[in-house]
């Protein structure tokens, strides 16, 4: 019997998604964990399969359409079994759910306009036959804009996307953007006009990472510890690990052996690498170190699992395959979820130092600064000095103000003694 | 300025030129003693005698092809066809010999030759008779193709026209030569240049290119809108081979649509080339497709009805405006 599918929950902060692309067309024979669709969700794009066995019925819902989980999106069942009873019961569940509740991809795509051949294009008959069909947006996903339009969009960084269009079909014309743009756009810049902002749909990375640091920062009772620290041996030692792996076309970064440091510590001083539940602490007998990675319009954070029983060659592999991922939208949610410790570094961007918005659950985050180069007075001499700043931010409710200051005094003398960690 | 009559520029191109050049003469059916079918060449015989002014036998492939013989040795023959529809029995003295001579001759041999008459429909003259020839004409390469719609265009193009040392089809219309315009003073010479359109109205709403009979049809089209709040800016390309695009492209660049309106019929023809080249040169400046109004795609019905029909109409002109402006 043919059953109705609805839009799995593909992690567990699924809150809504985006068919991306179907796989299978109507009509097409499905097995078990066949791909269905493809579904971008605040965390990834992700694969869409098949829990069950038949025919491709019907597809509820055309691309590009975000919905809330469980939405019907498709109906699977026998071969020419008849399906309008379930196309009803999804009809009245959609009326009596939200507009947003899209319709069936045939009933909202735009009617085929009838074709102009050259010579009826003069016809009389055909001017009405022409005239501006019904304005609405096609279901194909498409903006429909003039050339005009395009140009005009290009040079005044619009998105076409958030533009409504009023001609043929929604196309947008001239006017369009030009109201779009405000009233007097046009005017603008003779008389000194300032423009309206412009309008971006915030997309779903965007609103998680709007919910969840929001949540952070109003939750987690956050202080900070600064500890400024000698890189010079650390960075030497990187120079060191370099050379030696510069056979295998293998490179470690200065960050990579911050995760390793950072690691070891929270092995020495296990009081910071918790959660705060409520009602227990969790004390975490794993290391797992999440990376934060900055990627186009938002970030990720990748976890490094066991950090500190890996080499470095081995995160700084771990580091490159997952921010090459994260950066093409392919992290699976079990590789950027369950950290226990947060690094973030904008020494890249000769930040010196700042304060991080913890992680949660996590009950800390180390941000990292960039190297200064320095003159330090070592002895009764000036010398010069290589120096980087780290700071932790701290939940409150989870690690004293000792801890934390003791957490980092061991990261600051591991940092400067890197030997120490083979102890 | 005065204002003159289109035939009567004609005439007056004729005569000037044929006083300024003897080498240049004219020759057709009922052009001398006859005064011309339509009285274009009236007083001429009087005036340059039998030499200059030649009548022919009903033979326009016979005339056609002796204009271009003499052409060929150093005249410069006007040869008029009593209508452009009596062109086709001379298709081929026009296209294989006036256009091909030149080029096949390695340049050795030119043919300075302007075939003239009326062309298009007139008033019930019917489907053999109302033909629009600019399509034929225009795809021929080593042809020159002229449209005049004014009076002043008309006059400053045939002189042009005849000291052209390339053949040159010169498109009138029967229904033009009652059009009365604005024309220098007897006495001024002008020259209107072979290949330059000409801004015939100024709008910044939308643009219409047009010539020839439409063209008048546009203007009315183009005052009517007016009074709506739609002005448009009408462009008369004059020349349709070669076509210079320069004043439409600028245009579309400030109105960013265009409506091309011609008596020929829609398919192919100067109307589909200048859609063409204005829809490449023009493209990052269309806010909306470009139309066309032209002759219905039908023989034209001998009925007066049927033909007022066929023909371009205002309304349609205006209607397409209108599209094109997103305007209901």
């Amino acid at each position: 019997m043919a059953k109705i599918i609805g839009l799995p929950k593909l992690s567990p902060t699924m809150e809504e998604g985006t068919l991306v692309a179907w796989t299978k067309k109507e009509g097409d024979e499905v097995e078990v964990d066949d791909l269905l669709a493809e579904v971008e969700t605040d965390k990834a794009t992700m694969e869409f399969r098949s829990f069950d066995r038949g025919v491709l019925l019907k597809i509820l819902v055309p691309q590009g359409e975000t919905l809330e989980p469980d939405v019907p999106v498709a109906i699977i069942g026998k071969a020419g079994e008849d399906i309008s009873d379930l196309l009803e019961q999804v009809a009245s569940k959609s009326a009596s759910k939200s507009a947003s509740v899209p319709e069936s991809a045939s009933e909202s795509a735009p009617a085929p306009e009838s074709a102009s051949a050259p010579e009826s294009a003069s016809a009389p008959e055909s001017a009405s036959e022409s005239a501006p069909a019904p304005e609405s947006a096609p279901a194909s996903g498409r903006v429909l804009s003039s050339p005009l339009v395009r140009k005009l969009a290009r040079e005044r960084s619009i998105d076409l996307r958030t533009v409504e269009g009023s001609g043929p079909q929604g196309r947008i014309v001239k006017r369009d953007i030009e109201s779009y743009a405000g009233p007097s756009a046009a005017a603008a810049g003779a008389e000194g006009e300032r423009l309206p902002p412009r309008v971006v749909k915030a997309s779903s990375m965007r609103r998680t990472i709007a919910r969840r640091l929001t949540e952070s920062k109003q939750t987690v009772p956050h202080y900070y510890l600064t500890i400024d620290v000698d890189i010079a041996p650390l960075s030497d030692a990187r120079s060191a690990m370099n050379a030696q792996l510069e056979a295998s076309g293998e490179k470690v970064s200065l960050n990579d052996l911050i995760i390793k440091v950072a690691a070891a510590t929270l092995r020495r001083v296990p009081e910071v690498n918790a959660s705060w539940m409520e009602k227990e602490i969790h004390y975490h007998q794993v290391v797992d170190i999440s990376v934060a990675v900055a990627v186009d319009d938002g970030l990720m954070t990748p976890v490094i699992r066991d950090a500190d029983r890996k080499g470095v060659a081995e995160i700084a592999r771990e580091v490159r395959d997952l921010a090459e991922k994260a950066r093409n939208r392919k992290l699976q949610p079990e590789e950027m979820s369950n950290g226990t410790f947060s690094i973030s570094n904008l020494g890249m961007f000769g930040i010196e130092e700042f304060s991080a918005v913890i992680n949660p659950p996590e009950a800390a985050i180390l941000a990292v600064g960039t190297i200064r180069n320095e003159p330090i007075v070592e002895g009764d001499a000036i010398v010069p000095g290589r120096r980087m700043r780290f700071t932790m931010s701290c939940d409150h409710r989870v690690i004293d103000g000792a801890t934390g200051a003791k957490f980092m005094a061991a990261f600051k003398s591991t940092i400067e003694s890197p030997l120490t960690m083979l102890l | 300025m005065r204002e003159i009559r289109y035939r009567d520029a004609l005439r007056e191109a004729m005569l000037e030129e044929m006083e300024r050049d003897e080498s240049v003469f004219l020759m057709g059916e009922e052009v001398g003693h006859y005064q011309g079918a339509y009285k274009v060449s009236e007083g001429l015989l009087d005036k340059f005698g039998e030499r200059r002014v030649i009548d022919t036998p009903i033979a326009e492939g016979g005339f056609a092809g002796v204009g271009i013989g003499a052409a060929m040795v150093g005249l410069r023959p006007i040869i008029e066809f009593m209508t452009w529809n009596f062109s086709f029995v001379a298709f081929d003295q026009i296209i294989s010999n006036a256009a091909k001579i030149h080029p096949m001759s390695a340049g050795a041999v030119r043919v300075p030759i302007v075939f003239r008459g009326p062309n298009g429909a007139a008033k019930q003259v019917a489907a053999q008779h109302s033909h629009s020839c600019a399509p034929f004409y225009t795809n021929i390469p080593g042809l020159y193709v002229i449209q005049p719609s004014t009076p002043r265009d008309a006059k400053g193009l045939l002189k042009s026209a005849i000291r052209s040392d390339n053949p040159v089809v010169f498109l009138e219309g029967e229904t033009l030569y009652g059009v009365k315009g604005e024309v220098p003073d007897e006495g001024v010479e002008e020259l209107v240049p072979i290949g330059e359109s000409r801004l015939a109205r100024a709008g910044g709403h939308c643009t219409i290119v047009s010539w020839g009979r439409p063209y008048y049809t546009v203007m009315a089209a183009a005052e009517k809108l007016s009074a709506e709040g739609i002005e448009c800016e009408v462009i008369d390309p004059r020349t349709l081979r070669p076509l210079d695009t320069s004043l439409m492209v600028e245009s579309v660049k400030k109105t960013n649509r265009c409506v091309v309106v011609h008596e020929h019929w829609p398919y192919g023809g100067p109307g589909a080339e200048i859609v063409d080249r204005l829809q490449r040169e023009a493209f990052d400046y269309l806010d909306a497709p470009l139309e066309r109004v032209s002759s219905l795609d039908v023989p034209m019905p001998y009925a007066l009805n049927l033909e007022d029909t066929v023909l371009p109409t205002e309304d349609r002109v205006i209607d397409a405006v209108k599209r094109v402006s997103y305007v209901k």
